[in-house]
């Protein structure tokens, strides 16, 4: 029977991934770090390059891509509507810049740090700043999600949409919080630390190293993703989205499961904020905005709800066509039919276009999870369901 | 006999209306109850009550000799009390295995670390938990549907792996809302004879809801009355058959019965 097959493919997730994504990534890495710069290769290839998929256009989807499966873990494994993520990047930004910058220069902390010793400020390794600051954005969830997790569905995702606001704000703001310079307000924080790696630290130009860090963090994401899903934890977010009531008279404990799934997401958060900040070499308190949060659960919407893959594909498509791709469409366009329109102004009425196409013709996604495609398309279901009744009765 | 869960004295209010007026209703230990009463006597309420989604204004549950008034619902559901709904509520879009595995939540240990590491001990636990899932589907009766999602299931296989999904969280204890609502004579004769087995072979209490008389007939030792939130009899399937009270709540007073 056609579905059991499909229950089947549920059940057995696909093991081989990491193989293919290794292999994946390390032709990415080659082709970056080593052919690119390469002064053998004919101009019209660099220049392809540059302009349709720039080195740091492809690091900065990769940070959105670890986000978009942060994300993906409260909203499409536990059902919980987010709209204030972006809180966690910003945490995760931050404790980039507290811990790996000369911000606090009147300390002089130093541990595995990549800057000489004598230089001021905290300075700590980047890969202890990536867990810590995962562990603080976790900690961070866990903090705001005690209190909103008790609220349903529409409540909780308003309640969210304000902590995602008032966190950006405080550090907008954190020049003077109660007395104490935590953010450097809209100056930002200028400058973290290089990433060592053993033979070399990473500056904010190795592009090519670091796109192998982001897509190491990818892995891990997704690694992460695929194991809890299959687990007991797993299993509990998705009767908790499937039916809260049903799962908790089953013994399923909803506010700790919801946090569980909470704290995860922020640890991601985490990890993408402190990504992000040094990708742009720099923790800057105006790049926290709600469009940030709206993008990627738009993300991890249009590419899958619930699938990795697919929130890979949605994330690196969207904000492939945000951070470069459109105006590089835009620059063809104008050279080949000589116009002057400014197509990456228009970038949000086209995510509006495609939000709508997708809504209408393909509800569940680019990749979707085999589980949501099922209740989408009940009706298609349904028809099948009787011929199949029909067959078992004749047995 | 022993009570194995014991609810005394309890009153359930909304607002003004009292839906379930100083009931007190034992279940002792491996036997099969049954509450009974016109649509709207608040034995859905007084489940509701038992398996701690609401909270009685009045009286209390004790459970062994423990008291679990004020236990919220998940934590009565890990001792040992497990329901079913009235109408089926299963995760759908889970396999039957899968819900099983749910209602083994909360007797698995395996955190987020051990569950992304997949430690040996994990991959045991896990292991165990499939085999003792696929032991209970056996027993009910939807064993080769394993793999298969919830929502495909007919509908008695629905009813089927509900019972099942209960059973694993191995209570003491299981409630059933109109377990045999929907289903014609021969699968109610079925799912007789399937109570029947669970309670001769299992630890295990039952107490039903139904309003096919024939299955309460059949398969209680004790029957409870309920009417407008009151308890207004209680008895042996005989003695209720013939109890005017019971008569009346179902079928009104007699003409000329008011003088």
């Amino acid at each position: 029977m056609a579905k059991t097959s499909v229950a089947n493919n549920v059940t057995r997730s696909n093991r081989k991934w990491i193989t293919g994504y290794s292999i994946a990534g390390f032709i990415l890495f080659i082709i970056y770090q080593f052919l690119i710069p390469w002064e053998g290769l004919p101009l019209g290839i660099y220049d392809a390059v540059y302009r349709w998929m720039p080195p740091s256009v492809i690091n900065e989807c990769l940070v959105y891509v670890i986000m978009a499966l942060g994300l993906n873990i409260v909203v499409g494994y536990a059902g919980l509507l987010d709209l204030g993520y972006v809180a966690f990047w910003a945490i995760g930004g931050y404790c980039a810049g507290w811990f790996m910058s000369e911000f606090f220069y009147f300390l002089n902390i130093h541990f595995f740090g990549a800057v000489p010793a004598e230089s001021p400020g905290i300075h700590i390794n980047f890969w202890m700043v990536l867990i810590l600051g995962g562990f603080i954005c976790a900690f961070f969830g866990v903090l705001i999600g005690a209190p909103t997790l008790r609220l349903k569905s529409d409540y909780l995702a308003l309640v969210t949409l304000g902590f995602g606001e008032i966190i950006p704000q405080v550090f907008f703001n954190g020049e003077n919080f109660f007395g104490f310079n935590i953010s450097n307000g809209t100056k930002g924080i200028v400058g973290v630390d290089p990433i060592p790696v053993g033979v070399k630290d990473l500056g904010p130009f190795d592009f090519g190293w670091k796109l192998l860090i982001f897509l190491l963090l990818t892995a891990i994401m997704v690694f992460v993703s695929l194991r809890l899903r299959r687990g007991r934890l797993g299993r509990a977010w998705l009767a908790i989205r499937e039916d809260e009531l049903a799962a908790s008279m089953m013994g399923v404990p909803l506010m700790r499961t919801k946090l569980a799934s909470y704290a995860v997401g922020a640890f991601a958060g985490g990890l993408g904020g402190v990504a992000f900040a040094t990708h742009v070499n720099g923790v800057y308190a105006e790049r926290f905005n709600f469009t940030i949060s709206i993008f990627l659960l738009a993300m991890v919407v249009l590419g899958g709800m619930g699938n990795v893959w697919g929130v890979i594909l949605g994330a690196f498509i969207l904000s492939w066509v945000n951070g470069n791709g459109l105006t590089a469409f835009g620059q063809l366009y104008n050279e080949q039919f000589g116009t002057e329109v400014d197509f990456a102004s228009f970038t949000f009425l086209l995510f509006g276009l495609v939000l709508i196409l997708m809504m209408l013709f393909k509800r569940e996604g680019l990749l979707p999870e085999s589980r949501l495609k099922l209740m989408l398309h009940e009706d298609e279901l349904d028809d099948e369901d009787a011929s199949t009744s029909k067959k078992k009765v004749g047995k | 006999m022993a009570n194995v869960l014991e609810a005394q004295n309890i009153s359930v209010q909304f607002g003004g209306l009292l839906a379930v007026n100083n009931v007190t209703f034992n279940i002792p230990n491996k036997s099969i109850v049954s509450l009974i009463g016109p649509n709207g006597a608040g034995k859905t309420t007084f489940f509701n009550v038992l398996t701690g989604l609401y909270k009685p204004s009045a009286g209390k549950i004790v459970y062994g000799d423990r008291e679990i008034t004020d236990l919220p619902p998940h934590k009565i559901a890990e001792i040992g009390i497990a329901r079913t709904f009235q109408n089926i509520r299963l995760f759908g879009l889970m396999t039957a295995q899968e819900n099983l595995l749910v209602a083994m939540h909360s007797h698995l240990k395996a955190g987020i670390t051990s569950t992304i590491l997949r430690t040996p001990k994990q991959r045991k636990e896990e292991r165990e938990a499939e085999e003792k899932a696929q032991e209970i589907l056996d027993f009910a009766g939807v064993g080769k549907w394993t793999h298969e999602f919830a929502r495909n299931l007919s509908y008695g296989d629905q009813r089927r792996l509900e019972v099942a999904r209960a059973l694993a969280l191995n209570p003491k204890v299981l409630l059933l809302d109109e377990p045999t609502a929907g289903m014609n004579a021969q699968e109610s004769q079925v799912f007789i004879d399937f109570i029947n087995k669970l309670v001769a072979e299992r630890d295990i209490a039952v107490m039903l809801i139904e309003h096919d008389m024939k299955v309460v007939m059949a398969l209680s030792q004790r029957i409870t009355v309920l009417d407008q939130g009151e308890k207004i009899a209680e008895g042996s399937p005989d003695e209720i058959k013939n109890n005017p009270r019971v008569i009346e709540a179902y079928l009104g007073k007699p003409k000329g019965a008011r003088k």
